[in-house]
């Protein structure tokens, strides 16, 4: 469990966090998303005591994590920057942090295993990949076995696979009644994992939501049906929980609250001849966008960040 | 039954290892991260090896008759020994600097400080660490630099042996000097942050503030000269020589002194430690 109230950093006129408060919750994968810039690596320092913030207050399971006594057995935390000594091996890092608890060599050596480094913990990190440098980061997060996990942009410079490993150990942590608290710039990514939801921009609280919510909030799933009689289909699907939009003498509906599966089925029953049935994803990175857009702290020239694909012409307009 | 059960449930939450951080926890961490590093092996060697090679060789190459350079100069066999203490100390401090700045120039600083968040305890134990691995280290080169060079000045007139009066302080005051100095570079890395800095800092108290003095007001250097920490004239200088030049402190004052330069550096160190963003 964090609880962030009312926190606000200021670094000279710049508000890197502005009043942000929400509650991270055991149980559930909470991902922290927000754009380059957003403030989500500073939140996380000062969830740490490594910033001390200008106001407000965060704790970790009820007090300040500088108040407990086995801080890693509270937290484990991967941050974005390296925090590793590139000379020191991997194993001589973990076990440099496991001595300061008291924590015995052997959980050293099970999450070198749990992390895939068995092969190469002696070697000097310095000389580390980018996805093996985010494993040694992974297993000094797991190291204290603590309740809860903080990882910010866990799956940077991982391969496919390591990012399949991520996502199931996250929801593994999760399902153990960890509280596991995971920051991303990408929208896409943390669907696949997260259930709740922080989104953030310039430092600001846009939305405390879960995925689910935020699916509904972009419009949710829809299904797009042509058909030859359009103003009776709608009739025969309309229920509960089902909203059918389209324009009036259009061949085409637009319906959410049933599948592809049970509207074809509808149709068929009633010899409407179906000549589209398309599933229609909801575009979360857009919805995403829509709602951070005005706060893209790095904007490039190029395109505009949510329509990458629109002409130059309506940048400058 | 029933009981059994409940007895096993109650169990489970406690079979949660239980640790919690202790001075002397984090004493072990900063000693193992020490063991664990080529860097601090390879300094400490440096040093070790300049120290005793240099009074080594300054004794091997001693000629009474010289009316220039290091013999003219030397009035006895420890001044000899220990005119190595002067390079010494620049490899010594430059670990010390390099056991505070280097975490914060590789980032482990973060790793460190989420694993101990009251922060002081780091410092204490990297200070005690350092501190007790040099004045080790330093008080053997001393010895055997000293030890090394005898045979070399026997039977010569400024030749001395550890039971004449005053040799064994000047040999325990170096390791006890190079000791201080290391700690002041830790405490100097820890205050700016950076290596570079640090060792610059280091450079300016060691051995350029002598020099600095000699552009002021000549009437000023007495007063000043005695007062700083290095081995030209300075405290430092107080502590190892045999006999004291006119105008230096004595050996308990300058160790004093000293001691006074190491603290007010240690407290800097550490408010910069407890107040500002890692």
């Amino acid at each position: 469990m964090i609880e962030l109230q009312h926190l606000v950093k200021r670094y000279g006129d710049k508000t890197a966090v502005d009043d942000l408060h929400f509650t991270v919750k055991p149980g559930v994968v909470t991902g922290f998303l927000g754009p380059n810039g957003a403030g989500k690596s500073t939140t996380m320092r000062m969830i740490l005591g490594l910033d001390a913030p200008t106001s407000g207050s965060v704790t970790v399971n009820g007090k300040r994590y500088s108040q407990h006594a086995a801080p890693l057995q509270e937290v484990g935390a991967l941050l974005e920057a390296r925090s590793i000594h590139p000379g020191r091996s991997a194993y001589n890092h973990l076990l440099a942090l496991a001595l300061t608890h008291g924590i015995p060599r052997r959980r050293v050596d099970e999450v070198i295993e749990l992390t895939g480094l068995a092969k190469v913990a002696k070697k000097r990190a310095g000389a580390f990949s980018l996805g093996m440098g985010q494993r040694l980061g992974i297993a000094a997060a797991l190291l204290g076995d603590p309740q809860t996990i903080m990882l910010d942009e866990p799956v940077n410079g991982l391969d496919p696979e390591g990012v399949l490993w991520i996502r199931t150990l996250l929801t593994d942590l999760a399902e153990q009644g960890r509280t596991v608290f995971v920051s991303s710039h990408l929208m896409s990514e943390m669907a696949l994992t997260a259930t709740n939801l922080v989104i953030i921009g310039r430092g600001r609280l846009m939305a405390d939501t879960t995925v689910a919510g935020f699916i509904d909030q972009a419009g949710g799933d829809s299904v797009k049906v042509v058909s030859a009689d359009s103003a009776r289909l709608r009739e025969l699907l309309l229920g509960p929980d089902v909203t059918v939009t389209g324009e009036a003498g259009s061949e085409t509906l637009a319906v959410s609250g049933l599948s592809a599966r049970q509207i074809g089925q509808t149709a068929a029953d009633a010899g409407i001849a179906v000549f589209e049935l398309t599933p229609q994803a909801v575009s979360l990175e857009e919805a995403f966008m829509t709602l951070t857009g005005d706060t893209v702290e790095y904007r490039s020239n190029a395109g505009s960040a949510s329509h990458a694909g629109a002409p130059e012409g309506s940048v400058a307009a | 039954m029933s009981t059994t059960l409940t007895a096993t449930e109650a169990a489970a939450p406690a079979k949660r290892a239980e640790y919690k951080v202790t001075f002397a926890r984090v004493v072990r961490s900063e000693w193992s991260k020490f063991l664990s590093l080529r860097s601090t092996w390879i300094t400490l060697a440096v040093a070790a090896l300049l120290l005793v090679g240099i009074g080594i060789m300054g004794a091997y190459r001693y000629d009474p008759t010289a009316l220039r350079g290091p013999s003219a100069d030397a009035h006895d066999a420890v001044t000899i020994a220990l005119r190595s203490t002067e390079l010494a100390q620049l490899a010594l401090g430059v670990l010390g600097v390099l056991a505070t700045a280097g975490e914060y120039t590789t980032g482990l600083i973060r790793s460190t400080l989420a694993a101990v968040p009251k922060r002081l305890p780091v410092l204490g134990a990297k200070v005690l660490v350092y501190f007790g691995v040099v004045l080790v280290v330093a008080t053997a080169g001393a010895f055997l630099s000293f030890l090394g060079g005898e045979p070399f000045l026997h039977g010569k007139a400024i030749a001395l042996t550890l039971s004449s009066s005053g040799v064994l302080r000047c040999l325990f005051g170096a390791g006890l000097y190079l000791a201080l100095i290391a700690v002041l570079g830790a405490a100097l890395g820890m205050l700016v942050r950076s290596v570079a800095g640090g060792i610059s800092l280091l450079v300016v108290l060691l051995m350029l503030l002598p020099v600095f003095l000699d552009i002021l007001p000549s009437s000023w250097k007495p007063d000043v000269s005695p007062y700083l920490p290095g081995l030209e004239g300075g405290a430092g200088g107080s502590i190892i020589a045999l006999h004291q030049e006119s105008g230096t402190l004595s050996p308990g004052a300058g160790l004093a002194v000293l001691c006074a330069w190491v603290v007010a550096a240690l407290i800097g160190a550490a408010y910069r430690l407890l107040r500002s963003d890692s």
